[in-house]
């Protein structure tokens, strides 16, 4: 049973889809994360709750009988307040302090914003119906859902949008440059207090967009955000920081990757595989910089 | 400074002692007041469910003391439950159990949503010796640990599915099928699967796909590309609200086509109000249903029930409340038996309990576990827009006939 995807090699065109696809989708997730992480130096354990809370907005707007796709348009918006009031009340207070007082910070507003949605949305597992269709190929043997496709064409959009405004406008190079040395900036005449509230706030937003791109693709629950958190973390770790096409491509890697271990090893293993990867990663990336060191020395 | 201090041990020990006061005056028995302890669910994960439980609960009592509460050695008593937040999370639950019994002297208990949460409670009701009706534990661990004070009105999880099992049997003309099954790993989504071993044994059936998905996972794409690849006559899913969303969710936009799907948690999920005409023809365990044709005289007969809990709550029943209200039923008939307040021969009573409920028959094996009541299994119907469930199986309690197979998606409108 485990060499099906050998036996039906169609498989492999439909899990290398699949992987990519929602790869893509993490890796905007990831990307957020690693922006704020790059210039405030802040683990957001709540990042996956932020997503969450995206997801219901669109689905809010569901019920009203919108079209939760809108939700990519209004949920960043949202979030964007959100995450700027996030860093005007608690991460103001502990962005310059240690690693470990920012990761404890993080993970009591993901608490807090856990029993909030629970609180308001309910404990029911919901889903927002976007009636995309489906795109089949070669003959049905491949299917690919379109509100996957949607939801990694939004993704790449919003990439590639980020990208150019933090090259081209005002606030993108403040944010690049507080990401470099932030004294400088601030010696400079940087307001880097309005950077890392705008930072965060984009961070927030990103997490909208996914959130609602979760909404319609994958299911919403107010304690689904962890796995979020967890994975964007490890694309995060593998990628880098301030790197966007090392985030993408690890993103789509790892989404790849998990996939195969589905196939080839057995569902019950794909996650645990994913973390075996991260640690072989660590472990390599250790032994290199250590061998760089000695170089140096 | 020193005074503020003083003043306020002062009143912190002041109202220790009242506390301290009122929880010894509480008893198992107060004035005419039966006291039974529960910790519930009113928040987190399992809130939702947690609270359907919490209604049944208390729709039952108040049903039961309007009618004339429970009568012991000639006297009639009424019920009254104490209730504690248990967050869903085990560890408090048990906590709560032992609090429940030990600082407000509970004798008898009420059990908690979950299979989970069941686990942790049922060792601390096992040491106290402390009698527990529950209704929302099934997973089959709970019945072969040798407890002797737990008793559960529901079928065991074991016994969800393997009816499904036999149906695709018997529209395979008698002939033994292939089973493709993904399963969450949880307790009680494993429970359900060992049954589907079961059945699949005893009918010389094949298992040729068996997934077993991680609890973070919220995408089966993988397991469905595989039943596509195989093409098995049966599709068995179980993982919860969450697992039965996602799978319809994906099922429908991957189309992939099986003869018979059956799912467990369709109901909880709101299966066919979120997913509508997609969810159609979805076969589903479901431990009640209100056109069941078991009576009693408290509620009368399901469809009562249905009626008198929407009136009550502002919403249809789902079969943890019936469940939930059917524990009350059994409890206030083992007192009466028992004719006494002494937790053995209360205990002793529950074990020899044979009864019919509007939620069913009720008769407790070795092991705690209700053996009289068969799982029943519908299939989500669709007129237009508007989806049903529609019981199917067992044919005894069958309003509608089974449709078999599932038209392909291509066919489908």
């Amino acid at each position: 049973m485990d060499l099906l995807i050998f036996q039906a090699p169609i498989l492999m065109v439909q899990a290398s889809l699949d992987g990519i696809l929602l790869g893509i989708l993490f890796a905007l997730i990831a990307y957020g994360m690693a922006l704020q992480w790059g210039v405030m130096n802040i683990i957001n354990i709540a990042q996956g709750d932020l997503v969450i809370l995206g997801g219901y907005i669109a689905y809010t707007m569901y019920l009203m009988g919108i079209h939760p796709a809108w939700g990519v348009i209004v949920s960043p918006i949202i979030m964007y307040f959100v995450g700027w009031a996030l860093y005007k009340l608690v991460i103001n207070k502990v962005v310059d302090r240690d690693l470990f007082i920012s990761i404890l910070a993080t993970f009591g507003i993901a608490i807090v914003f856990q029993q909030l949605m629970n609180f308001v949305f309910g404990a029911d597992v919901v889903v927002a119906q976007s009636e995309y269709g489906t795109t089949m190929l070669f003959d049905n043997s491949v299917t690919l859902p379109n509100s996957k496709i949607f939801a990694a064409f939004i993704s790449v959009l919003y990439a590639i949008g980020l990208v150019i405004y933090m090259k081209k406008s005002r606030l993108g190079r403040a944010i690049r440059a507080t990401a470099q040395n932030a004294r400088a900036a601030k010696i400079l005449g940087v307001d880097t207090e309005k950077v890392y509230a705008a930072t965060f706030g984009i961070n927030a937003a990103l997490c909208g967009v996914a959130g609602a791109l979760i909404s319609i693709t994958l299911t919403l629950h107010p304690y689904v955000g962890l796995p979020y958190t967890v994975r964007s973390f490890m694309i995060v770790i593998v990628a880098g920081l301030g790197n966007l096409p090392a985030v993408a491509i690890s993103g789509m890697g790892l989404g790849l990757f998990e996939e195969f271990a589905d196939y080839i090893l057995g569902t019950e293993f794909r996650i645990g595989a994913v973390f075996m990867l991260l640690v072989f990663i660590l472990v390599y990336r250790r032994f290199k910089l250590s061998k760089k060191r000695e170089y140096l020395k | 400074m020193n005074k503020l201090v003083k003043l306020f041990t002062i009143f912190i020990s002041a109202i220790t002692l009242t506390l301290a006061s009122i929880s010894s005056s509480f008893a198992k028995v107060e004035g005419e007041y039966i006291v039974l302890g529960s910790a519930i669910s009113l928040t987190g994960k399992y809130s939702s469910n947690g609270v359907h439980t919490q209604n049944g609960y208390n729709m039952a009592v108040e049903r039961i003391n309007k009618m004339g509460g429970v009568n012991v050695g000639g006297k009639s008593y009424k019920f009254e439950i104490i209730y504690y937040d248990d967050e869903s999370n085990p560890k408090r639950a048990a906590q709560l159990a032992e609090r429940l019994i030990k600082q407000d002297g509970v004798h008898y208990m009420l059990g908690p949503y979950s299979s989970g949460l069941t686990k942790a409670i049922a060792p601390v009701t096992e040491k106290y010796k402390i009698p527990m009706v529950e209704a929302n534990g099934a997973s089959r661990s709970l019945f072969t640990k040798g407890y002797k004070y737990l008793f559960a009105v529901l079928s065991p999880a074991n016994q969800y599915l393997e009816v499904a099992i036999d149906l695709a049997v018997e529209k395979n003309g008698g002939k033994p099928v292939k089973i493709a099954q993904a399963f969450e790993q949880d307790a009680f989504s494993q429970d359900v699967r060992l049954g589907i071993l079961d059945a699949a044994k005893r009918t010389g059936s094949e298992i040729i796909i068996d997934d077993k998905l991680p609890k973070e996972l919220n995408d089966m794409a993988a397991t469905l590309a595989k039943v596509k690849a195989v093409k098995p006559d049966v599709l068995v899913v179980s993982g919860h609200t969450k697992g039965a969303l996602t799978a319809i969710r994906q099922i429908s936009e991957m189309k992939v086509d099986v003869p018979m799907l059956a799912m467990t948690h369709c109901d909880a999920a709101k299966l066919s109000k979120q997913h509508g005409k997609k969810s159609e023809y979805a076969l589903c365990a479901s431990q009640w249903h209100k056109n069941l044709s078991y009576k009693d005289k408290f509620f009368g007969s399901g469809k009562k029930y249905d009626k008198d809990f929407k009136k009550e709550f502002g919403y249809a029943p789902p079969y943890q409340s019936a469940e939930s209200s059917a524990a009350l039923l059994v409890f206030k008939d083992a007192f009466e038996r028992a004719n006494s307040f002494d937790r053995d021969k209360v205990r002793d009573a529950l074990k020899t309990t044979e009864m019919q409920t509007f939620y069913g028959n009720i008769k407790f094996g070795p092991g705690g576990q209700n053996v009289a009541k068969p799982m029943i299994l519908f299939q989500v119907r669709c007129k237009g827009d508007t989806c049903e469930n529609k019981v199917v199986a067992p044919t005894k309690w069958a309003s509608d006939k089974f449709y078999h197979p599932i038209p392909k998606w291509s066919e489908r409108s």
